[in-house]
């Protein structure tokens, strides 16, 4: 899935087009896998618990509430945007969903129970209706989504701490339960959770109108204006949903750690950006997809993963995760020069 | 020109190529301390690349460039402001983000001895310079908060008042009222009788006949013509400028062109009084079905911004666009391109997507109405490949990244995008720049093709020759407002050129 853009691409240009060219214009898709099958090799070879089935369900699992919210930001980061406010719009629908629902006699916090549907329609009301303030407050205000989405991180997470004054939640409804942290035929929901959205995300940008809009409006937004396009409803979109995919992250997050409380998922924030972007999906827009996505998120879960098979200083682990992040980043903007450069 | 005087600057047999274009073929050019030097000559003449090498701007070329007799070379702009030669360019360079004062003072802020900006100083004599100049602003405002036209003001105030020798002002009044023309010129006469030389460039040639001493003429990369402004008149500048020779007839449309009557086919756009700031003023036409309507004017007399109003890009302040005769006030492009207006604007990079294949390029702007929800790839590349066959797109591939296309092919797939569903009413912003004469044909055979088929269509350019070929009824706009028009009558490039 990853390159499968790619491939059909070169395939077309093959006859006018040196093999050189072709691996220049596609760096930004090899490069990652590279980096995946560098790493698995790696760790493969440096400890033998890692290489296993076993290991790689671990793999899968840890990866799927960031691949959840990837799929969301996958779309805003196409059209060139940002959105800093996905974990904390995650944290405040999980405790959104635990605060709906009738919580243990033990927990201090003044809820109000409804039945499971409603605990959940709730929620996703209330994820959306953020992405929708950030949708008008870039669109409409003109506010840069960076500052806008930096406002609403603090907003949801005000909203969050107003919820659950301190305290701490474990029930959500018995459907986000399963889902969250439920298992059929020895595969987690929550696996089977991600691969789905991952899949629609795949299949809404390549096959809908709206994906290619989405892909034209981060190549040229001036473009796509002069081209008649509702730009402005497109950018809206992307943010409508990536707040929602970030709430289902949040509720199922919830359900899979077993607790809703406060500054739960911030380590989300950075490891969605950087699946995204360690995927090889472009910062200034229009190039990427979800199929690189998901090779980031591999490249991520790989790399979590493995640290803690070989022995090494607990502490170096995060500089070494910066790091990577720093050379993806350094991939990912030459990635863009090189094929504005096989363009010429 | 003074007699009897060493030039301050003198440039002897420059010449400079772009890509192996010749912009300059052996230009000799002199200056004299005191002298106001004005240049003429057609877009592309090679006015404006002959004071850039002065500035610094480009630093490549071949010839010598002598400064009070002494052979100078400058590798930069700031080479050049340092040896006294400064240029208001044409495209405005101002920090709208800045104050007034910072702008007039750009680089050059008064520091204290720690050096920290002494901004009461700066706020003070800022004021008093453009008071100087007639110009009464807070000079504590921020830039971008005023006119454009200030704005222009303030940038030539702080090139006027930068202490240099040399001025060289290109294409300054395109955005100025007259008062503020007449504030310029007695400040630019007065600079002349303290000793500064200065060169003004403008397509204005009243405004060329008026404030210079001596005027040179351009074409086509060579200097053609040279003489006191009191001695010539605009009809001769207006002959040396297109050329009447031979050598350059049969490209330049110098001859008589008679447009056709006007029929009584239905109006399908008409534009009532539409004003915006300072860039369009109470601008009325009416397009029929199967005419082609010129729009032309100098360089920022307002057509681009027109033309940016009937596309809904930019909300005039008043005015209504009526399409069949129903008003229409479009919230954004995409409420135009539903009420069946297709923009194509001057800029092919504004408008195309150049690392995806032309196809998409083609199907972006039709794409609602080949499919819904889902993509439909194969009618879009049946789509495109019909297009490409219709305007004869080279090479015919529609899976080719646009970006590998040549510039000539690249506008024709800027006009394919629209024809799949032929919208009711085509807007052109500059159709035929920058192409090859090869190219320019093909556009100019496409348009008429279409007009035949009974479209509406609105040319705007800024080029004689582009509006000439294409137009059946031409509105000339100057300084925002159109005025004159040509219909039913016998119009020539000197004609064109004569009323704007």
């Amino acid at each position: 899935m990853a390159t499968s853009e790619g491939v059909t691409a070169s395939v077309h240009r093959g006859g006018q087009r040196s093999a050189a060219a072709i691996l220049r214009s596609q760096m930004r898709n090899i490069a990652p896998f590279l980096t995946l099958i560098c790493l698995s090799g790696f760790f493969a070879i440096a400890s033998p618990s890692f290489a296993t089935l076993d290991n790689l369900g671990n793999i899968l699992t840890q990866v799927s509430v960031t691949g959840i919210i990837a799929v969301g930001l996958t779309f805003v980061i196409l059209c060139a945007e940002i959105d800093l406010s996905i974990a904390a719009i995650a944290n405040v629908t999980g405790i959104a969903v635990a605060y709906f629902t009738l919580q243990e006699s033990y927990v201090n916090i003044a809820n109000v129970p409804l039945p499971g549907w409603a605990a959940i329609l709730l929620s996703l009301a209330l994820c959306a209706l953020l992405g929708l303030v950030n949708a008008l407050g870039l669109t409409v205000i003109g506010i840069p989504s960076f500052i806008m989405t930096l406002a609403m991180m603090q907003i949801a997470a005000g909203i969050s701490a107003l919820l659950v004054r301190g305290q701490i939640a474990y029930k959500v409804p018995d459907l986000v339960t399963t889902l969250g942290s439920g298992s059929i035929g020895g595969i987690p929901w929550i696996v089977i959770v991600a691969a789905v959205m991952l899949l629609a995300g795949h299949l809404v940008l390549t096959y809908t109108r709206f994906g290619r809009y989405v892909y034209m409006v981060g190549g040229n937004r001036e473009a796509a204006e002069y081209s008649g396009l509702n730009v402005k409803l497109i950018l809206g979109s992307v943010m409508v949903i990536s707040a929602v995919c970030s709430g289902i992250a949040g509720m199922l997050g919830v359900a899979h750690f077993g607790s809703a409380q406060q500054n739960e998922f911030d380590t989300y924030l950075l490891d969605s950006i950087a699946a995204v972007v360690v995927g090889g999906t472009s910062l200034f827009g229009g190039r990427g997809g979800i199929g690189n996505t998901i090779v980031g998120l591999f490249v991520l879960g790989v790399l979590n993963n493995g640290l803690d098979h070989v022995n090494i200083d607990s502490f170096l682990k995060i500089l070494i995760r910066g790091l990577i992040l720093l050379a993806a980043l350094v991939i990912n903007v030459y990635a863009q020069r090189l094929r504005a450069r096989a363009a010429e | 020109m003074p007699q009897g005087r060493s030039p301050i600057l003198e440039l002897r047999e420059i010449t400079k190529a772009f890509g192996g274009v010749e912009a300059l073929r052996g230009v000799d050019f002199a200056l004299y301390a005191g002298e106001i030097h004005g240049l003429v000559g057609e877009n592309g003449a090679g006015k404006s690349t002959l004071m850039k090498i002065i500035a610094g701007v480009h630093p490549e070329f071949s010839g010598h460039i002598a400064l009070d007799g002494r052979e100078v070379r400058f590798r930069s702009a700031r080479d050049a402001h340092a040896a006294g030669i400064a240029m208001v360019h044409q495209e405005l360079s101002v920090a709208p983000d800045l104050s007034v004062a910072e702008n007039v003072f750009l680089g050059t802020q008064p520091t204290n001895r720690f050096g920290l900006v002494q901004w009461r100083r700066m706020a003070r004599e800022a004021g008093e310079q453009l008071a100087r100049f007639g110009i009464d602003v807070d000079p504590m405002t921020r830039l971008g908060d005023l006119p454009i036209g200030l704005q222009q003001l303030i940038e030539i105030a702080r090139v006027l008042f930068s202490g240099a020798r040399i001025i060289i002002l290109d294409e300054p009044t395109s955005a100025l009222s007259p008062p503020e023309v007449e504030r310029l010129f007695t400040t630019l006469r007065r600079l002349r009788d303290e000793g500064t030389g200065i060169v003004f460039i403008s397509h204005f040639i009243e405004d060329i006949l008026r404030i210079s001493d001596t005027v040179t003429v351009f074409r086509n990369g060579r200097k053609v013509h040279e003489t006191e402004a009191a001695a010539t008149s605009k009809a001769a500048l207006i002959e040396a400028m297109i050329g009447k020779g031979r050598e350059a007839l049969e490209e330049t449309y110098a001859h008589d062109i008679t447009l056709p009557p006007r029929g009584n086919r239905p109006v399908v756009l008409k534009a009532d009084a539409l004003s915006l700031a300072r860039s369009v003023q109470d601008v009325s036409f009416e397009v029929c079905a199967g005419e082609v309507l010129g729009i032309y004017g100098f360089m920022g007399c307002g057509q681009l911004e027109l033309a940016r109003v009937l596309f809904g890009k930019i909300k005039p302040d008043s005015g209504v666009v009526l399409i069949d005769g129903d008003r229409k006030a479009f919230a954004s492009t995409a409420a135009a391109r539903r009420a069946g207006i297709a923009f194509v604007p001057e800029s092919r990079r504004a408008m195309l997507f150049h690392q995806e294949p032309v196809y998409k390029n083609i199907s972006i702007s039709v794409l609602d109405r080949i499919s819904a929800l889902l993509l439909k790839p194969a009618r879009e590349r049946s789509i495109a490949v019909r297009q490409v066959d219709q305007l004869q797109i080279r090479p015919a591939a529609v899976e080719l990244d646009l970006g590998m296309l040549s510039g000539g092919n690249q506008q024709k797939v800027a006009l394919a995008k629209w024809l799949s569903y032929p919208p009711r009413v085509l807007v052109l912003c500059e159709p035929t720049r920058g192409m090859d004469v090869g190219a320019k044909n093909d556009v100019i055979n496409i348009v008429r093709e279409l007009s035949a088929k009974g479209l509406a269509i609105i040319v705007l350019s800024t080029e004689p020759e582009t509006v000439l070929s294409l137009a059946d009824r031409i509105i000339v706009l100057k300084r925002g407002a159109v005025v004159r028009e040509f219909a039913g009558e016998v119009v020539s490039k000197d004609r064109l050129l004569e009323a704007a």
